[in-house]
């Protein structure tokens, strides 16, 4: 799968009023990779998804390789979902900003799984899932190489993030996308990531999850141990990892 | 009635009221109506001037007008300001401003506007100004949908937000310019918000809503000027258009909102 550096990051440092977020951070993402961004709250995640994007200013280097097209999918959305403004009327603004042809939407519709009557509603009155979704449609506007998703289920019930999760894995394996996923939930990350990134304020780490999520890793990022962590073969990793998650 | 500088002065009006609309539903939903209204006050200082010094006043109006923009714009980008005290301030000034420089004899007009003939390039320049208006709503339409959807997003995308911000609020002073001749300084602003109001509640998609604040609109112009004429003809024009409109998005009340 790995066919090369996608986007290389170099000693990347954000401060906001003069306090530092992220210091001294480096990192590579071959094509094709999913990598985990995992970190106690207020680390950083969200910024460092930001400065990847160019959305914030920052020190370093973040290079992306040639004709990399990057779909986003934030964590929250401040809009006044009161807005008369439909499901499809923004996937239609963003074709027309991209000059894409509107065939493209009914695309990413079926990719999803956006039903007309949700295309059609207003974005005030889909629910939380189907919100989530149409975020993600609009991330694949354009066809992205790369999906950035910053928390994708933050405000889902569990049996709708478990349904988003799957969506991204399967978009990853049918669009061939190399996605960065932040994450709370460390079950999520040991299934679908091939690559964790670690970022807090005492510990970077980054490499396999195997490697990276070890009981010293976490008890150093979350400054609280987890409940328990082993490690035994023939054992599924979700279960071994049920109770550290949510740490 | 015949004049054709009075009709001239009509069919401004009436083109006012559909610029007004469009400006007015994306100020709504970028929750720019404090702001809105005093980009309009914005403008009484240089009216204050013109009756003053006797130049046009669309130039005084227009110059402050123009000063005041570029500062909302400025405040915008600057979060660590409060808008809504800035605004607050602003407002105020302008107003104080305005009434201490405008002639006594004058100060009505300026505040709440006079219906009086325009000559054919002050019609002409009026028609381009709404046409650019337009074009720029309808050329924009998509970013400044994303823009008012995510801020974040419409950056990701590759939307310069800056100067979305910025030729947005010059489309809304031009609009304000064009009604300042005959809603005046106090009650330009109010064409731009009442409509609106009106055709948010009517509207549950995009389209749909700029349909309807721009007929809701053209509607209050057109009631107003046939209410001034044969009922009430001791009005004022701007006040009666203003409280038509009043009148119109009480009776959309009435219906659920979409």
């Amino acid at each position: 799968m790995t066919t090369g550096i996608i986007l290389s990051v170099q000693a990347l440092k954000i401060q906001f009023d003069n306090r530092s977020v992220i210091q001294n951070l480096s990192f590579e993402v071959d094509d094709g990779d999913n990598v985990a961004i995992i970190g106690p709250n207020g680390a950083g995640k969200t910024v460092l998804l930001k400065a990847l994007l160019g959305l914030v200013p920052y020190e370093g280097e973040v290079r992306w390789s040639p004709g990399v097209r990057l779909g986003y999918v934030p964590q929250k959305i401040a809009a006044d979902r009161q807005m008369p403004i439909r499901v499809h009327d923004l996937l239609a603004a963003k074709a027309h900003v991209l000059k894409l042809h509107p065939r493209s939407i009914d695309a990413v519709a079926t990719m999803v799984g956006l039903t007309p009557e949700v295309l059609n509603a207003s974005i005030g009155v889909i629910s939380g899932g189907q919100f989530q979704k149409a975020l993600i449609a609009f991330a694949l506007l354009g066809e992205p190489s790369v999906l950035l998703f910053d928390e994708p289920t933050a405000s889902l019930d569990e049996l709708a993030e478990e349904r988003v999760y799957e969506l991204v894995e399967r978009l990853q394996q049918e669009q061939h996308l190399t996605v960065l996923l932040v994450s709370h939930d460390l079950s999520i990350v040991y299934r679908a990531a091939n690559k964790v990134l670690c970022v807090s304020k005492d510990k970077v780490c980054f490499g396999p999850p195997r490697e990276v999520l070890t009981p010293a890793t976490l008890e150093a990022m979350y400054s609280a141990p987890p409940k328990f962590f082993l490690h035994r073969h023939g054992e599924e990793p979700e279960q071994q990892l049920k109770a550290a998650e949510h740490v | 009635m015949s004049e054709p500088g009075t009709v001239y002065s009509i069919i401004l009006a009436f083109l006012f009221a559909v610029a007004a609309g469009l400006v007015g539903s994306f100020a709504l939903m970028k929750r720019m109506i404090l702001a809105a209204d005093v980009i309009s006050h914005v403008a009484l200082p240089g009216l204050g001037l013109a009756f003053l010094w006797h130049f046009n006043p669309l130039l005084g109006g227009g110059a402050t007008l123009f000063l005041g923009t570029l500062l909302i714009w400025q405040l915008q980008k600057n979060e660590s300001f409060s808008t809504e005290v800035a605004i607050g301030v602003v407002f105020a000034g302008s107003v104080a401003i305005g009434a201490a420089l405008t002639p006594k004899e004058d100060l009505v007009d300026a505040f709440f506007g006079k219906f009086e003939p325009i000559s054919g390039v002050t019609f002409v320049i009026g028609v381009l100004a709404v046409a650019l208006i337009v074009y720029f709503i309808f050329r924009c339409k998509s970013a400044l949908i994303l823009n008012l959807f995510s801020p974040e997003l419409a950056a990701a995308t590759g939307i310069k937000l800056n100067r979305l911000n910025l030729l947005f609020l010059l489309a809304f002073s031009l609009t304000v310019l064009i009604g300042l001749r005959f809603m005046g300084a106090l009650l330009a602003g109010a064409l731009i918000i009442i409509p609106a109001a009106t055709g948010r509640r009517l509207a549950n998609s995009i389209g749909f809503f700029l349909l309807a604040s721009s007929l809701v609109s053209v509607l209050a112009v057109g009631l107003g000027f046939m209410v001034n004429t044969y009922v009430l003809r001791s009005l004022s024009l701007a006040p009666t258009i203003v409280m038509v409109s009043a009148l119109i998005f009480c009776l959309s009340l009435i219906r659920p909102r979409a």
